[in-house]
């Protein structure tokens, strides 16, 4: 049976972890390597590294990072930010990215969802987008958030469905930050608009919220990163606690 | 030493890692001494299915490899590497495979009615054939990671494991020193590194 996935994201800015990631145990709490091996551990099903590096030179030091990753840590790995050109696919995924998550970049050219999934395969490209209502409707933000493109959600899903792409991330920024539980509304609009593997994002708080989250059967996978890295939920007890409610996982 | 067939179809980064992680040195190569010098194959792969048979071919590896399979070196398929190992592929056309496991390639979404395509994600294993090689390190119910939209059809006797995705979805198949697996070994975890070990440490002739 096809579980549903638990997907711990991680920020990394010049090839370091940022943003609050508390482990105790852990020497080395920023090294991508240390935390990906530890949520392997934990019992994670997939990781998502979003490279956060503003400047040109810290690029390196992120391909480098996922490298290391990839060496040792057997699980599949979606990589995203700053993904603008056919050449930022190839960069990562000759890092060991198994998937490629691409937001900003497709809003601006949208022709690169389809470009990158003749060359790399649907499987290989991940349309990520973050979503706010406005007037009732549910746009497309880019820039993380701060412009309002006029999209509309469900519009721009089809489209990425339609071109090529194998997988959606949508994050709600109306739930993001406020851990009062994922936005179930937006995302069953979502998951009725296409058929594609659905990644939800943006609310998590407590345990509860994942399984409210998996009653919405065309929910794939939960993501999630303050809240694991704090600990506040630990993803092995998170999914037995799921499993033991009908949601069948990976344990 | 393993080689890794290299015909400009897919990521072969992770791979070579997860052999290397088992205490496993593979070469990635379309060299033909290379590949007629190495204990055992793997051709991998992800993309479609005429574009990979047709690079093969483009390659002159299509021969090659009906050639030493059938001089009984071990070939291990991973998923669009295992769907090539078939007759044929019917993935945008109908496309000739290398024939060294008899069944075709069919569209996963059409007789998985409901459900969404790609299969992607972790399932779980039914063995079929427990006393397979490949499934020495594995237990029933093991999860295994999977993407595809185009899967495995009438492999009949080669089947050797399967996930439940609306059909039977073979997972792993085998005929005789030919075998493949459907789902990524190198991204399934640990499930995934006891079947490549398998593989990579088997006895000689699968």
């Amino acid at each position: 049976m096809l579980t549903k996935r638990i997907i711990p994201c991680l920020d990394v800015k010049n090839g370091r972890v940022v943003k609050g990631v508390n482990f105790e145990g852990l020497r080395d709490i920023d090294d991508p390597v240390a935390l990906a091996r530890f949520y392997n551990d934990s019992g994670a099903d997939e990781l998502v590294f979003y490279d956060i590096t503003a400047s040109f030179e810290g690029r390196p030091l992120f391909a480098d990072a996922l490298r290391r990753v990839a060496a040792e840590v057997f699980i599949p790995l979606t990589v995203g930010g700053s993904i603008n050109t056919l050449a930022d696919f190839d960069r990562v995924l000759k890092c060991g990215a198994d998937k490629v998550s691409v937001n900003s970049g497709a809003i601006r050219n949208p022709s690169l969802i389809a470009e990158a999934a003749k060359r790399y395969g649907d499987q290989c490209v991940v349309l990520s987008l973050d979503v706010k209502r406005v007037n009732g409707a549910f746009h497309v933000f880019a820039k993380g958030g701060r412009e309002d493109t006029g999209l509309d959600a469900l519009d721009w899903v089809r489209f990425g469905e339609d071109h090529g792409a194998g997988e959606v991330v949508v994050n709600s920024i109306d739930t993001d930050g406020v851990r009062n539980g994922f936005d179930l509304e937006m995302l069953s609009a979502v998951g009725d608009a296409v058929s594609l593997p659905l990644i939800a994002s943006g609310g998590a708080g407590r345990r509860e919220d994942f399984l409210t989250l998996f009653a919405l059967p065309r929910v794939d996978a939960g993501l999630a990163a303050s809240i694991f890295h704090s600990r506040e939920v630990e993803i092995k007890a998170l999914k037995r606690y799921l499993n033991e409610n009908g949601v069948p996982m990976r344990l | 030493m393993i080689a890794i067939v290299d015909y400009g179809v897919g990521n072969l980064y992770s791979l070579t890692c997860s052999l290397r992680h088992i205490g496993v040195e593979a070469r990635v190569t379309r060299d033909e001494a290379e590949l007629r010098a190495a204990e055992r194959i793997i051709l991998p792969g992800v993309g479609a299915f005429g574009d990979a048979a047709g690079q093969l071919r483009a390659l002159k590896l299509d021969g090659l490899l009906r050639e030493l399979a059938g001089r009984g070196k071990p070939l291990m398929g991973v998923c669009l590497g295992m769907q090539l190992l078939f007759d044929r592929g019917l993935e945008y056309g109908v496309h000739e495979g290398l024939g060294l496991i008899r069944g075709q390639i069919v569209p996963l979404g059409p007789i998985a009615p409901g459900l969404k395509v790609p299969h992607m994600g972790w399932n779980s294993l039914d063995i079929l054939k427990p006393d397979d090689p490949l499934m020495r390190g594995v237990r029933p119910g093991d999860y295994v990671y999977y993407v595809h939209s185009y899967c495995a059809q009438g492999c009949g006797e080669a089947l050797v494991a399967a996930s439940q995705y609306g059909v039977a979805v073979a997972g792993v198949v085998r005929s005789g020193n030919v075998c493949g697996t459907q789902f990524h070994p190198e991204k399934s975890g640990e499930v995934g590194l006891a079947i490549l070990a398998a593989f990579a440490k088997g006895a000689a002739s699968c």
